[in-house]
């Protein structure tokens, strides 16, 4: 798993690399969260161009970073989700609490 | 001639075994040349119940076990994953939708939806303290 970041105005930027499981949401819900504080972000932004899988441990950990950054106000987002990826966020319902956006621009201005 | 095959793995409810899991049961249904859509629904499935077996069966100890039966016969493939951890009192609700008891844990309670949304057939079979096992049947190609 591989985890990048950018910041754009107060959007934390999650570019994601790799498989969301168990295992690997446990790293990515300690390095993402460090991050977020560290740089006094509002919303976050996830990048799932990279992502090649996903289970119901990705949904938990979508819902557990939307449990956090509402408490600061703020937004999170998804943009370039797969067909595969939007299946599992579909059936869980997900789309109520995170908007899914077709491009980082659209994303970034809609967060601003 | 009608394809028939079998195999099984026994690996340690580690975490990291989860990825194992799911490539190791793709590897062998990529047998029937299945399409990549069955595909990644049969390990979704998979991962599913293993992750289950990991972090509820044997709430996240790592020295428990954790098998896999595959077969397949012509374009019906069962799976069973199976483990000798705290097993399950009430199965009906635990296979209720967003049912989970870890709570702070940020789970979605989605994982025996998924099974049953990816795979035809899904059966749960549990005694509390001597186990789980989940048999899953998926026929190939079917909508
Ligand atoms: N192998 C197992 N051993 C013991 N209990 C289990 C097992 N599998 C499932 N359970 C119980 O069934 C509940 C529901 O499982 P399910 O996979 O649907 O949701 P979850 O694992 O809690 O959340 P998610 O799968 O979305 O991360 C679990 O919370 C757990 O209490
Ligand atoms: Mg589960």
């Amino acid at each position: 798993m591989r985890i990048d970041f950018i910041m754009v105005n107060r959007t934390l930027v999650v570019i994601l690399e790799g498989e969301l499981d168990h295992h690997t949401c446990v790293e990515i819900r300690q390095t993402v969260d460090r991050e977020y504080q560290k740089k006094r972000a509002k919303n976050l932004l996830f990048d799932f161009a990279s992502i090649n899988f996903m289970d119901s441990s990705g949904i938990g950990m979508l819902m557990g970073r939307y449990r956090s950054v509402a408490i600061c106000g703020g937004e999170v987002g998804l943009f370039n989700v797969s067909p595969e990826a939007e299946r599992i966020l579909a059936m869980s319902g997900i789309h109520k609490l995170m908007r899914t956006y077709t491009s980082k621009e659209e994303a970034i201005q809609a967060l601003a | 001639m009608p394809k028939k095959n079998s195999m099984q793995i026994q690996f340690s409810s580690n975490s990291s075994n989860e990825s194992f899991a799911r490539v190791a049961v793709a590897a062998f249904v990529s047998q029937l040349d299945p399409t990549m859509e069955d595909l990644y629904d049969i390990k979704m499935a998979v991962s599913e119940a293993v992750t289950n077996s990991i972090i509820h069966g044997y709430e996240n100890r790592e020295d428990g076990q954790i098998c896999i039966k595959c077969a397949y016969e012509d374009e019906l493939v069962s799976i069973e994953v199976i483990d000798k951890g705290k097993g399950i009192s009430d199965i009906e609700e635990a296979m209720t939708a967003l049912y989970t008891t870890s709570i702070d844990e940020e789970r979605a309670g989605l994982g025996f939806t998924v099974m049953q949304s990816m795979m035809d057939e899904v059966q749960v079979f549990s005694e509390v303290e001597n186990g789980t096992t989940v048999k899953m049947k998926k026929s190939l190609g079917v909508e």
